[in-house]
């Protein structure tokens, strides 16, 4: 088998491969970013609870109108919504942090998708929304992604500065501006929106690993946040070009195939980075003279 | 400080607390502009809420604090716990720059000019060469400089320091010190809570000593006497669950 056949040719001869190309480059642009900040605001977890929030949505827009691309996308951005913004109001009015409130409605939307799941009886064609089906985004989920990569890439350029703050110091923020409360709502929309993004090509089980495996790999090496940003999404990009391929070569599915990638990435940089296992415990460069 | 100046701060008759139990109970002070004021008190006195008070962040249960209509960053004010992510990848250079955040706002770039004032600003604190370091690798004294360097470009005309002081080397504290008394002569108003005696006798020209209720209010030296301290260290701290409600008259 030649290095074309290897890495080119799958993309070159099928039109499925070059959509689900297409779709994970839209999802390193955008839901990546969102993951980086998601690890930097210790939200990594939170990440995975929301991404079971929607669940209910998107199976009552199933449960509606079958598997409609819309009615599933508008449930699943609703249900996070409502979820995140319940969770959000519990935290700023009760003594409850964050994490509780939020796992408290998460269980609830999760067990509520269960339930209606169920009703319909016949769930084979719901596999869809649980793993996702990168292999076989027709032109309007594409649509749908690179939409959402596209608004999600504007509204963290808006609320850079803000989110930053809100990140590392938030009593500073809201000591100097009223921004925090739209910093960090804000954030969420664009969460829920990449979860929801994320959850058509990789399933709602599997979106959160192209968000926050890449974000932690890219922590390990990067001391500034721009280069952090840079080198998640190309570690997300390399990770699902690499995932494509295996799943295509050794007929695995795709969506495992690239969240498996990311780990690799993890891993490795887990040994290798600066900020890794090993670096404290190679024997140690002469130092500095200041 | 001109004996005349109209107060800027004014407690009126002022109770701040958590869920009911006062922290700072019937307080009743004018502060002047441009006074530095010390806060001084034994460790429950309520020092830091009466400056989470003034800052904004907590609603008094009882009675009011009048502030001059300021606009939003017009008090600066330095919490003694940082809630400062410590291991977020930033720069110092960029956490100093964000106490420009009333000229650059969410979007405003750093002109040429402003580069040149947060360098002043870090050359003020002795922290010029840290620029591109990272927070996370900056020591404790080091931190207190940058957050000090920031409060510089905030340019606010009222600056409330929650025990700023706390674990500093004895350097470090002379420059700080330095850069009060310097904000001082430009007129601004500063609360500053601070525990060292000394400190408070050779610097701070006006005195407020809390034990919750107000011991004591004016000139240091007439402040900080062995009888006015004695009667602070022997007010309670202790919250009692079953207080009962409290008696003094709220009406002002």
């Amino acid at each position: 088998m030649s290095l074309y056949e290897l890495l080119i040719g799958p993309f070159v001869d099928f039109g499925f491969m070059r959509r689900a190309l297409a779709g994970c480059l839209a999802l390193s642009l955008g839901a990546t970013p969102v993951g980086v900040f998601l690890l930097l605001r210790r939200m990594s977890l939170m990440g995975d609870a929301m991404s079971h929030a929607i669940l209910p949505g998107a199976a009552l827009g199933y449960l509606a109108f079958g598997l409609s691309l819309g009615a599933m996308t508008i449930g699943g951005i609703v249900a996070g919504l409502v979820v995140v913004f319940a969770a959000g109001l519990v935290t700023r009015a009760s003594i409850l942090k964050e994490d509780a409130s939020l796992a408290a409605f998460y269980l609830l939307s999760l067990a509520a998708g269960v339930m209606i799941v169920s009703l319909r009886g016949r769930n084979l064609d719901l596999l869809h929304v649980l793993f996702g089906s990168v292999l076989a985004l027709d032109n309007n989920s594409l649509l749908l992604i690179a939409s959402i990569t596209t608004v999600t890439l504007l509204g963290l350029a808006l609320l850079f500065r803000p989110l930053v703050l809100e990140c590392f110091d938030p009593a500073f923020l809201r000591a100097v501006s009223r921004l925090s409360p739209v910093a960090h709502y804000g954030f969420l929309v664009l969460v829920v929106l990449n979860l929801v993004s994320g959850f058509h090509a990789l399933g709602t089980l599997m979106a959160v690993g192209i968000m926050i495996l890449p974000a932690a790999a890219g922590r390990l090496w990067a001391r500034n946040l721009p280069m952090m940003l840079l080198l998640a999404s190309a570690f997300a990009l390399g990770s699902s070009v690499v995932g494509l391929l295996v799943s295509y070569h050794a007929d695995v599915p795709a969506g495992p195939a690239i969240v498996l990638m990311c780990g690799l990435v993890y891993f490795a940089s887990l040994l290798a980075a600066p900020g890794g296992l090993l670096a404290g415990r190679l024997p140690a460069r002469k130092h500095l003279e200041s | 400080m001109q004996p005349f100046a109209p107060p800027v701060i004014r407690f009126d008759n002022l109770t701040l607390g958590y869920e009911r139990h006062p922290a700072v109970h019937h307080l009743s002070a004018a502060i002047p502009a441009g006074a530095l004021v010390a806060v001084v008190g034994p460790n429950g006195a309520g020092k830091s809420t009466l400056l989470k008070g003034v800052a904004g962040e907590l609603r008094p249960i009882g009675g009011h604090i009048h502030l001059p209509d300021l606009p939003r960053g017009g008090i600066a004010y330095m919490p003694q716990r940082s809630e400062m992510d410590h291991s977020f990848p930033v720069s110092v250079f960029d956490m100093v720059a964000m106490g420009l955040w009333r000229e650059l706002g969410p979007f405003g770039g750093v002109s040429r000019a402003q580069r040149e004032r947060v360098g002043h600003a870090l050359e003020a604190v002795g922290m010029s060469g840290f620029e591109a370091r990272p927070i996370g690798s900056l020591s404790g004294g080091q931190l207190q400089r940058a957050r000090f360097a920031r409060l510089v470009l905030q340019d606010a005309p009222i600056i409330l320091l929650d025990e700023p002081f706390a674990a500093i080397d004895t350097r470090t504290v002379e420059d700080l010190v330095h850069l009060i008394l310097h904000w001082h002569v430009e007129g601004r108003t500063i609360l500053t809570v601070v525990h060292d005696f000394e400190q408070v006798r050779s610097h701070f020209p006006t005195c407020l000593l809390l034990a919750r209720e107000l011991v004591a209010f004016g000139p240091t030296a007439q402040v900080m006497t062995d009888v006015m301290l004695a009667r602070a260290r022997h007010l309670s701290e202790a919250f009692d669950e079953n207080a009962p409600e409290c008696s003094v008259e709220e009406a002002a």
